[in-house]
């Protein structure tokens, strides 16, 4: 402590300089290392799983390079999940896009009344604070064979027969999208309506003097000026809904016959159900690598803002 | 000319109101019928036509649940782990968000790709590893195996929410205890942390929203039944009572109300929150 004291006397300029560049790091450092231990570590593991013959299950699972992967891409099913991930996801963002605008439009109306908007705001979001697995058996129940859904479809002789939305492999995927689509549209519609209430009210005047219609304004100005949030959102959606699981384990189990097996179904499946736990790391790699590639393409345009 | 003039604002603004409508029908119609079936009787559910009210409202399906200890389980370990997560997620979020807001540092910029990152890892990718680490590390099915693996995805989103709040407080603010001699310690407990009382309360907010909900960690982690969160028994009473929809949706309204309630409580700040978070992130 005396040797401490002195020294700091001594080199106190050094002493303090040294410490002052410290303090960040103190602050920073419960976070860096629960980062280490909860994402930098599990991922050298699973690349590790991915590269070994019975990772987990077998006491001396021996290095089989790239077999698992071989594998994984030689399975059909594999093949047919990414399809219909592709299109889930696609479609989820396509229409959470449509969906959140639309309603972060009306939302901003100048039109209606300010308490109505304020008292819809919260309504509207509601169901993004639903849990997966809630809103998962909501959508069984509507749309339950004997359910309302058909029930009012019928009453308009829209269908003529029992739908069963998500025990038909016709239907399940479009059916589980639907619901999806249903509970994720409200961060598009938040952000978006900060987006709406930023942009300068002038660009609108400007663009009336010079004899714009609605559609222009919306088309040249309101379009362009929420651009980066609609690019930032829709690739954070991108990576979500390729990644969702409990609304496809609580709705359909990936079934019926594969039809609507996503990545994170089929990868779960081989882990848990099968304790293939080598090639189910081989295809959490997979999901992990296009996270990767829409990440770096989501990083790079936060930086250009 | 008056007319003219009429339907052009009059016809505007019913299509306005209309558009709200129908937008209150998609969102609420769900939740609506989601609440009335858990208030119904078993055999009034899938009654034609269908109604929306219950002939005889009943609050068995509510009853089955809080007369059954295993279900009252369920909610108790979702307070207790949603609640710790939250605790630890917001301290150490601030932490780290008055060093990103007040200093510059090397490892800054890593860090920091680190964490948005984070929000991108697709969480089947950690789930194998973490499985053999829990399990290795000897607290499978404990509640301190929920609790830790929930801050991978909790920290980032609140150290991105604390820090979008934290460099909205002028610096003059904490730099005035620096310059009469305190230490940053000094600065963050005395100055930043009472002002920031809405960024945190947003950051607490969405942290217990997000552990809340949470599914993969707790399915695979857990295994018996008194380590169950709500979403698990909700997914166990679907396979074992396929048909007693009043108490699933019963369970679905109780598993939402806090969330509902905290969100309630706390939207204002909620939503300005996510709207810095999200966009200027």
């Amino acid at each position: 402590m005396i040797r401490t004291q002195s020294k700091t006397r001594k080199h106190g300029l050094l002493s303090y300089k040294v410490r002052k560049r410290l303090v960040p790091y103190f602050y920073v450092a419960p976070a860096t290392f629960l980062f280490c231990l909860l994402m930098l570590f599990p991922m050298i593991t699973v690349l590790r799983y991915s590269l070994m013959d019975g990772a987990i299950t077998k006491k001396d699972a021996s290095f089989v390079g790239l077999q698992n992967y071989v594998t994984i891409f030689r399975d059909p099913v594999f093949w047919q999940s990414v399809g219909q991930t592709l299109y889930f996801t696609v479609m989820s963002v396509i229409f959470h896009l449509l969906i959140g605008l639309a309603f972060a439009l009306l939302l901003n109306s100048q039109r209606v009344d300010p308490l109505i908007r304020s008292i819809l705001r919260v309504l509207y979001i509601l169901p993004w604070l639903f849990t997966a697995v809630i809103i998962a058996i909501i959508w069984r129940l509507l749309l339950d064979p004997n359910g309302v859904v058909n029930s009012i479809l019928m009453t308009l002789h829209i269908i003529d027969f029992k739908v069963e939305w998500f025990s038909s492999t016709k239907t399940a995927l479009h059916a589980l999208t639907f619901a999806n689509i249903w509970a994720g549209y409200p961060l598009y519609m938040v952000s978006l309506l900060a987006g709406l209430q930023g942009i300068p009210k002038d660009l609108y005047e400007a663009a009336g003097i010079d004899g714009a219609n609605e559609f222009q304004k919306f088309r040249y100005i309101t379009i362009p000026q929420l651009m980066p949030i609609i690019i930032s959102i829709a690739l954070l959606d991108f990576i979500w809904t390729m990644q969702v699981f409990p609304l496809v384990w609580m709705t359909t189990g990936g079934g019926p016959i594969y039809a609507t097996e996503v990545l994170s179904t089929y990868t779960y499946k081989l882990a848990f159900s099968s304790y293939e736990f080598s090639r189910a790391s081989a295809s959490a790699i997979f999901i992990l690598i296009i996270s990767m590639g829409a990440t770096y393409f989501y990083i790079k345009h936060q930086k250009a803002r | 000319m008056a007319k003219r003039s009429l339907s052009r604002t009059i016809v505007p603004t019913l299509l306005t109101y209309l558009g709200l409508a129908v937008g209150l029908v998609f969102a609420g119609f769900p939740i609506l019928w989601m609440f009335f079936t858990s208030l119904k009787s078993n055999t009034e559910i899938f009654a034609l036509p269908p109604r929306l009210l219950p002939d005889r409202f009943t609050s068995v399906a509510y009853l089955a649940i809080f007369n059954d200890p295993t279900k009252v389980r369920f909610f108790l370990n979702s307070y207790l782990v949603a609640g710790v997560v939250t605790v630890l997620t917001v301290l150490i979020a601030i932490l780290t968000a008055y060093a990103f807001s007040r200093y510059s540092f090397r490892l800054k910029k890593t860090l920091n790709v680190f964490i948005i990152s984070t929000q991108t890892v697709p969480p089947i990718t950690l789930l194998i590893p973490y499985f053999g680490m829990v399990v290795a590390f000897g607290i499978f099915n404990t509640y301190f195996a929920l609790i830790l693996t929930y801050m991978v995805f909790t920290l980032p989103y609140a150290i991105l929410l604390m820090t979008g709040y934290l460099n909205t407080l002028p610096r003059e603010l904490d730099e005035a205890v620096l310059v009469d001699g305190g230490s940053s310690w000094t600065a963050l407990w005395r100055v930043i942390i009472p002002l920031s009382v809405p960024g945190i309360v947003a950051t607490a907010v969405y942290t217990f929203l997000l552990a809340w909900n949470e599914f993969l960690f707790a399915l695979t982690l857990t295994k018996s039944m008194d380590m169950r969160t709500v979403p698990i028994g909700i997914e166990l009473l679907m396979g074992q009572h396929a048909f007693e929809w009043n108490q699933m949706m019963a369970m679905s309204v109780l598993g939402s109300l806090p969330l509902l309630v905290l969100y309630l409580i706390a939207q204002r700040y909620f939503l300005a929150g996510m709207a810095a978070g999200s966009v200027k992130s």
